[in-house]
């Protein structure tokens, strides 16, 4: 190709054969919108459901179906391919890369990502309904009393781990050889760096996943009994196999977020971000203990009090990284010279919520509390405060604040804003008080409930149509931006941001950094 | 209309009462409180120090939040652009990173002490008075009262809530989804160890205020323990997805006082003995599709329907094996159906109930077999 300035290319077979970090980075962010919002209709059927005692709208085990496929569309199609999308999209122009290191394995992991869910979405129309066992799907629930369509949803589970794992290739091989020259480790940005380390955990635990679901797969038709104890197996296996992935993963989940939510505070705050090199630190030790505290997810399966122990010291310990991450953002704020844009407001709005979160994360490592707190409604307002809003916020506000740098064109302000407050509003509607009624004694994945938990039940439900329905007026913001949006040809759209993003023309064009920019060796991380 | 004005009172009042319910320190109280939104300290001792480090460790966050916080919006307030600052340049300080990793680590030691030694309380199950065998099924629970002397008691407790309830033809009770046919009897200031199985998935019995939850699991046993200082009726869920009706197998346990406990025993034990006498009669057929209906819509009903019509489970209206051999009756609701949610009821009902649904079935919604089975049938059957 002697030609290096071509554009791309013409109708569908732009997207179907695109090796281009851009395309394949936009593929992957409306992929995970149309997935976030499949997902937020099977939230809407549960909430509506439970909006009073009785049964009124569906079955109990539709309703499984429904808590099953809204976790597992929300944490594997919604959140992190969408952090995946961003990954593509600013990893190469964040360190002055001309593209991700390996195009074609990049096209081919997103491709097979939407066979996999269309798949997983099929399995609601099969003979026994969808997987109803949770996103979590313990054996023997998942195994010798499943519906016959696990075996389409192991399946999938495969297939997403190999998307992942490719994916996670690309962005190891793309941050450790395609660094512009001068762009040393300790000048990456801070979202380059949390996603190094995200790949790293990725690589690591998808593998174990991927073991979880073919041990599932023996066991069902091929006459092993790795989860029956009737045949030598012992079902806590499995839990605990599969929490050794699912530890890591609800950081491989937090950790990109981290990375967003440390370049728009600086950049709003006017401000360089205070402890880069603490916050490296912090994000390296968190993804070390997250290999170590799996067991907290299980600490009512009858553990030796040695293993409760050491497990539920290990825990406690994550608040001291995550901690220093908190101080930092708000000392990045501390005397600088704020301002509000929406991308600011969704980033404080991840802080506050995301810190309670941790609270109540802290609350949950103490083992005897927890035998209290466990599997109930606590639980689920605990990991919905630092799933939504702590990687669904984030994720919206990188959207707004590098919407612009896409497309060349501004989203509208008042719009926004008005997205955040209905979204901040309608979170803690639906969240706030089922804190309240875990702790008064109600299991979480149950269709019906007793009386005293009614009110508190309804206004969760509101909440939930709200903060839905507040997801409509995004997805329009987005695409009246693209279509109409007011044109702007500012590099740097933001006056406060930094970074290689910002030295490119606006809209990024095609292909950036063709030839690799110049690193002032004098300049700090951005 | 009384109730939906009460109910929107209540939506309004629901902050406030968070405040108020924060504050007030909790009393054991039985009766489940609306809005109620924060953990009991329940009947037990133990109960008591759990609730005690939730609130202590509640109260930590709360500060470390109030400081937290307090420094971020008073940055939101005096830092922002418009009131015409001109942003500082500093971003790191060594010390104040070390003091804020080195101290937060001394503040998790101190959460970490009462932790342990709670944890070792909860650990100790010496010196326990008796044993209770907590099987899980889909979807009810079986309590076996172990180390007694005379007749065996064992028993199902099953949700007693009507369908009607919850499909909304009739009004909901008090104790709605919490109610149970027959409830556990444990007495009063007794140390009661808890055996707890299951049968078919994994379950975990929970009841809040008697500071309980144990993962029940197919093939193993765990041990757990309860000491329950005050009379009265503690209610619980299964707190581990289990399937279909996960929301719909409550528990219930009666403490009474020790005197009670012993008077009920005997009498269970009574009981027990007379159904071993039944065991060797024969009944007619009304005797036995009366009892069948019983056993049927407490047993078979969630999977297959209450007139048979099947649903989860096959329909036993017309059905092959209800219409058919009966020995390959006997052989599906003893054994069950390995690798289906088709349990093994032969351990379940007592071979008299057995012989009457077995009869029930054959029977009843248009089945017309005509035939009868004793409890002898069933007793042989089994012995194969």
């Amino acid at each position: 190709m002697g030609d290096h300035h071509h554009g791309p290319a013409k109708g569908l077979s732009r997207w179907l054969f695109t090796t281009n970090h851009k395309d394949i980075g936009t593929m992957y962010l409306w992929f995970s919108f149309a997935m976030f919002i499949l997902g937020g209709s099977f939230a809407m059927v549960i909430r509506a459901e439970l909006f009073q005692p009785g049964m009124q709208l569906v079955d109990p085990l539709f309703f499984n179906q429904m808590t099953t496929l809204h976790g597992l569309v929300m944490v594997f199609g919604a959140i992190m391919p969408s952090f995946v999308g961003l990954a593509n999209w600013m990893i190469p122009m964040m360190i002055g890369a001309p593209d991700m290191a390996l195009p074609r394995m990049n096209n081919w992991s997103f491709w097979i990502l939407p066979p996999a869910f269309l798949l997983l979405a099929s399995t609601l129309f099969m003979d026994g309904g969808a997987p109803a066992f949770g996103w979590t799907f313990y054996a023997p629930l998942s195994t010798t009393y499943a519906a016959p369509s696990v075996t389409i949803f192991i399946f999938c589970i495969h297939v997403l781990g190999i998307s992942s794992i490719m994916g996670s290739i690309n962005i190891i091989a793309t941050v450790m050889n395609l660094r512009a020259p001068g762009m040393t480790y300790m000048k990456m940005p801070l979202f380059v760096w949390t996603w190094l380390i995200t790949a790293f955990l990725l690589v690591a635990v998808m593998p174990v996943l991927a073991g979880a679901v073919t041990m599932m797969l023996m066991d069902i038709h091929f006459g092993t009994s790795f989860f029956s104890a009737a045949g030598g197996g012992d079902p806590v296996l499995f839990q605990h196999v599969f929490w050794f992935f699912g530890h890591p993963e609800v950081y491989i989940i937090i950790l990109p977020a981290f990375g967003v939510v440390s370049q728009i505070i600086p950049a709003f705050s006017r401000k360089p971000l205070f402890g880069y090199d603490s916050m490296v630190y912090a994000t390296a030790s968190i993804a070390f203990l997250s290999f170590i505290v799996w067991a907290h997810h299980m600490y009512t399966v009858g553990m030796p009090i040695a293993g409760e122990l050491f497990f539920m010291y290990a825990t406690m310990l994550i608040a001291v990284p995550t901690g220093v991450k908190v101080f930092n953002w708000i000392s990045t704020m501390w005397r600088g010279a704020l301002t509000f844009e929406t991308p600011m407001l969704f980033s404080l709005g991840f802080l506050v919520l995301f810190t309670i979160g941790g609270f109540t994360g802290l609350m949950l490592s103490i083992a005897p509390a927890d035998f209290q707190y466990h599997d109930s409604y606590f639980v689920v307002a605990h990991f919905h405060y630092v799933m939504v809003a702590g990687a669904v916020f984030s994720m919206t506000a990188a959207v707004y604040y590098w919407l612009p740098k896409w497309c060349g064109k501004m989203y509208n302000e008042t719009m926004g804003k008005t997205h955040f407050w209905i979204s901040f509003i309608g979170f803690n509607l639906t969240f706030f008080p089922q804190h309240f009624v875990g702790l008064a004694g109600m299991p979480r994945r149950i269709p019906d409930y007793a009386l005293q938990f009614a009110d508190f039940n309804m206004m969760s439900s509101i909440g939930a149509f709200i903060y839905g329905s507040s997801q409509i007026l995004f997805l329009y913001n987005v695409i009246a931006t693209i279509v109409a949006g007011k044109p702007t040809s500012d590099e740097k759209v933001w006056d406060g941001a930094e970074g290689l993003e910002w030295t490119v023309p606006t809209p990024a064009p095609y292909h950036t950094f063709e030839t690799p920019p110049k690193i002032d060796p004098g300049h700090a991380h951005s | 209309m009384f109730l939906r004005a009460k109910r929107l009172t209540a939506l309004a009042l629901g902050p406030v009462l968070m405040l108020f319910g924060l504050l007030q320190a909790g009393t054991a109280a039985a009766a489940a409180k609306v809005n109620e939104i924060n953990m009991s300290p329940g009947a037990t001792e133990v109960g008591q120090r759990i609730f005690d480090l939730h609130m202590t460790i509640f109260w930590i966050c709360v500060i470390i939040g109030v400081l937290v916080f307090g420094v971020m919006f008073y940055s939101i307030y005096y830092h922002r652009k418009s009131r015409g600052v001109t942003p500082a340049t500093f971003h790191e300080s060594t010390k104040v990173e070390i003091a804020w990793t080195v101290v937060p680590f001394f503040i998790l030691i101190g959460m970490a002490v009462p932790a342990t030694s709670t944890l070792l309380e909860i650990y100790d199950f010496e010196d326990a008075e008796m044993d209770v065998l907590i099987t899980g099924y889909q979807w009810k629970w079986k309590y076996e009262y172990l180390n007694e002397s005379g007749e065996n008691v064992a028993f199902f407790s099953n949700l007693r809530t009507p369908q009607g309830e919850i499909y909304n033809t009739e009004d909901k009770g008090e104790h709605y989804l919490l109610e149970v046919d027959e409830p556990l009897v444990i007495p009063v200031d007794t140390k009661v160890r808890f055996l707890v199985t299951a049968n078919d998935v994994i379950h975990a019995w929970w009841v809040p205020e008697l500071a309980v939850k144990k993962d029940a699991i197919p093939g193993f046993i765990n041990e757990t323990w309860t000491h329950a200082s005050e009379e009265g009726v503690y209610r619980g869920q299964c707190a581990e997805l289990c399937g279909k009706d996960h929301g719909f197998m409550p528990i219930v346990v009666n403490v009474v006082s020790k005197e009670e406990y012993a008077s009920w025993l005997s009498e269970k034990q009574a009981e027990a003995a007379e159904i071993k006498k039944l065991m060797a009669q024969t009944f007619s057929m009304d005797e036995l599709m009366e009892r069948g209906k019983a056993v049927y819509d407490r047993s078979c009903a969630a999977c297959h329907g209450a007139s048979g019509e099947g649903g989860l489970g096959n329909a036993i209206a017309g059905s092959p094996i209800a219409t058919g051999d009966l020995a390959g009756h006997l052989e599906v609701g003893i054994n069950g159906v390995p690798g289906t949610a088709m349990q093994a009821f032969g351990g379940q009902l007592n071979d008299v109930d057995m012989a009457a649904v077995i009869t029930y079935q054959r029977n009843a919604f248009g089945n017309n077999m005509g035939d009868t089975v004793q409890p002898i049938d069933v007793f042989n059957h089994k012995k194969g």
